[in-house]
């Protein structure tokens, strides 16, 4: 008997449909042509229901993440690319190097092949930099209407080094707040690129994986780091508020010394944003000793992504756990948490 | 953002906005104001509008000020003057299948009655849509047209102008599914309200209100300087615009004078915008009275649509009835945006109602005083 004749994925006009989700041919085609083609690794290759691995020594850390975006293209990444770096930057925040990870994708009927596949050679390209392969996924495919084109979600496994102990509890009064650069790039990009808001900015999205920069501090100063959060969706006003709250501590930073960019505070001043509040997906918020703290600014200072660390504030003894700032101005205020969204949907 | 060409602003590029909150020009301010000031006297200036009371709790000016000058918070939050029972219309006319509600976002979470809101009846299945300007409802109505769109417009002097612009486009293009609930208030008409009170509140001078002047300029508040003795400054939303005009106040009353003068001289005149005013007029004509949160029935106080236009006015498009509808007992709103009472007043406040479950529409706005104290001044006990 000759083999049966296949096409290949139209991958230039096809669109998805209900079969690529339905576990038969369709689906195995997608995944042999579209997934394992650009992810492709060994664990992959193997075609098999999940990645088995053996785990170096150490602690094991795991993280997950769902990614719903909207626009899915953004100045300076897209969907694919966010769904590796939101999961490896969750794992590396507990101080771990970030293993492998694992994708489940949710396609809506009907979305275009052609940018799934832009979105998976991105996450492929995204997967490779941070040196995190994704090594087993998942797809479903729901029906038009029911999805908004793609949901990605990324499940990440890391290891913990000896001897070092970060967690957002471990915050404590005379500890310095580090921030790793410019903050509320992310969110004015996904802004800008919104078609109802009308206005042009040359602000791309910060979204990177952060763990060499991670690994560079901790190898620098692994019994010093108290905490490491990603201000993401809420920003550095949330992620700092959280510390605070776990660690039972109050917080007081210094406006002057919080790295905003200029394009970004006027695109806030438009639309009535406050900065502190805009997500981030390529900088971390590092909690340290007061020892610590310059030399561990200046090994930050030397990695690309933290090129604009600042050190903008300490801990303090508050029984509040209120997060406070000394305004450019030259007063004080609260930054409190936020309330709902600030914006629809951001990610 | 940059507005201004190296022409203009010579060898330095001047920012538009850093300038307004200069930590040196502050310093100097305060210095002024504390050398102006008669110590054996207490200054107690309203902030007319929402923005400054926002600006004197982000920037911390308090903090810079003499203890005897008291800003007291005005009723200049359009959310939060609005009425209860409005809240109800705009929800009932978004539970209509064939209807989609536009809104800004602000009054998303504004409380209705029975523990209602418009996020709630979203989340319910009501077509709302939050959008940024009314050329997105337009959008909308064009976009859809087997449905009413219906543009849920509020606020005072400085965003009426937008919308008559679109119910005049609407007119044009003849879109027969748009529609506006109107809302729009004077703020000169709350001003009087203020001073007319049966028990007034001790307002000494006033922060007039910046960018409701910018479209009908500073001449509307002279009548009040003049017939009750109370000094009014048009004074911008940036911080030093409140220090600046803080002590342009402090001076006229140490003086004894009680003028309208023009802090926010870069962007208001005398006259105002009367483009924008005449648009005004074309399109509205005033309510015989209107109710405000905390004020009660102030006549003459609100705007409606003109008989020409009144195929764009979704109250009779849709017969929309008045709704009376009580505030949550205990809620001092009303008092706050009297001038009465100040946020930390309220028993309410930070223990049932939080800018995560608002009470009232003070807590829900961000230019509303509980929500500006809460959120960034409270540490002050």
């Amino acid at each position: 008997m000759p083999k049966p004749y296949t096409s290949t994925l139209n991958l230039k006009t096809g669109k998805v449909d209900l079969s690529h989700g339905g576990g038969g041919r369709a689906m195995a085609q997608l995944i042999d042509e579209l997934f394992i083609k650009h992810f492709d690794n060994d664990l992959l290759r193997q075609h098999n229901d999940q990645a088995l691995f053996t785990v170096p020594a150490g602690r094991l850390v795991i993280s997950t993440d769902g990614h719903v975006i909207s626009p899915l293209f953004f100045p300076g990444g897209d969907i694919g690319s966010l769904a590796v770096h939101g999961t490896v930057n969750d794992v590396a925040m507990s101080g771990a190097k970030p293993l492998y990870l694992a994708a489940g994708f949710i396609l809506e009927e009907g979305f275009p092949l052609a940018d799934l596949e832009k979105i998976v050679i991105s996450m492929a390209a995204a997967a490779k930099r941070a040196g995190t392969p994704v090594v087993t996924g998942d797809t479903k495919v729901v029906e038009r209407g029911k999805g908004d084109g793609v949901f990605i979600t990324t499940t990440g496994v890391g290891i913990v080094p000896e001897g070092v102990n970060i967690s957002g509890d471990r915050a404590q009064p005379g500890c310095a707040i580090l921030v790793s650069g410019s903050i509320g790039d992310h969110g004015v990009a996904i802004m800008a690129g919104r078609e109802n808001l009308q206005f042009d900015t040359t602000i791309i999205s910060d979204s990177a994986a952060l763990n060499s920069l991670v690994a560079d501090m901790v190898a620098a100063a692994p019994a010093d780091i108290r905490c490491l959060r990603d201000p993401t969706r809420g920003g550095l006003a949330t992620a700092l508020n959280e510390l605070a709250q776990q660690s039972d501590v109050g917080m007081v930073i210094d406006e002057t010394q919080i790295p905003i960019k200029s394009e970004v505070k006027a695109a806030c001043e438009i639309l009535g944003l406050d900065p502190l509040y805009v997500a981030n997906e390529g900088k971390l918020v590092c909690i340290c000793t007061a020892a610590a703290a310059e030399s561990l600014l200046a090994v930050m200072r030397q990695h690309p992504l933290g090129r604009d660390a600042a050190i903008i504030g300490v801990v303090i003894a508050d029984d509040h756990g209120f997060v406070q700032m000394t305004t450019a101005f030259g007063g004080r205020r609260i930054v409190d948490w936020p309330v709902g969204e600030q914006l629809p949907r951001i990610c | 953002m940059q507005i201004c060409s190296r022409q203009i602003c010579n060898v330095k590029r001047m920012k538009y906005i850093s300038e307004f909150r200069q930590q040196n020009l502050a310093r100097q301010l305060a210095k002024a104001i504390a050398q102006t000031v008669d110590s054996d006297r207490h200054y107690r200036l309203m902030e007319f509008c929402g923005g400054h009371t926002h600006a004197i709790f982000r920037y911390g000016v308090q903090d810079l000020m003499p203890t005897n000058v008291e800003f007291i918070h005005g009723p200049g939050c359009p959310v939060c003057v609005l009425p209860t029972g409005r809240i109800d219309n705009a929800i009932q006319l978004a539970e209509r299948p064939d209807v989609i509600l536009c809104t800004y976002a602000d009054l998303m979470r504004v409380p209705a009655t029975g523990r209602n809101s418009l996020l709630k009846a979203k989340a319910g299945g009501s077509d709302i849509r939050m959008i940024y300007s009314t050329q997105d409802a337009l959008k909308i109505a064009r976009e859809n047209s087997e449905k009413q769109v219906v543009f849920f417009a509020i606020g005072f002097e400085t965003t009426t102008p937008p919308t008559a612009v679109a119910i005049k486009q609407a007119q044009a293009e003849g879109l027969t599914n748009f529609s506006v609930f109107c809302n729009h208030v004077l703020t000169p008409a709350a001003m009087q309200a203020i001073l007319d009170a049966p028990q007034p509140v001790a307002i000494d001078a006033f922060l007039g209100p910046s960018h409701v002047s910018t479209v009908i300029g500073s001449q509307p508040y002279e009548i009040f300087a003049e017939r009750y003795a109370k000094p009014i400054v048009i004074a911008g939303f940036e911080p030093l615009d409140v220090m600046q005009s803080a002590l342009m106040l402090i001076r006229q009353l140490n003086e004894g004078r009680h003028e309208v003068e023009n802090e926010y001289s870069r962007a208001v005149t005398r006259q105002g915008n009367l483009k924008a005013q005449a648009l005004v007029q074309d399109v509205f004509e005033l309510r015989p009275q209107f109710e405000w949160r905390g004020l009660g029935l102030i006549p003459d106080s609100a705007l409606k649509l003109k008989a020409g236009y009144a195929g764009f006015d979704a109250e009779q498009r849709f017969n929309m009835p008045a709704i009376q509808a009580s505030d949550i007992k205990g809620c001092e709103c009303p008092a706050i945006l009297r001038g009465a009472k100040k946020p930390q007043d309220c028993k309410l406040l930070g223990t049932v109602c939080t800018p995560e479950n608002p009470m009232g529409s003070c807590m829900v706005s961000s230019e509303g005083a509980c929500a500006a104290y809460w959120s960034y001044g409270r540490v002050r006990g």
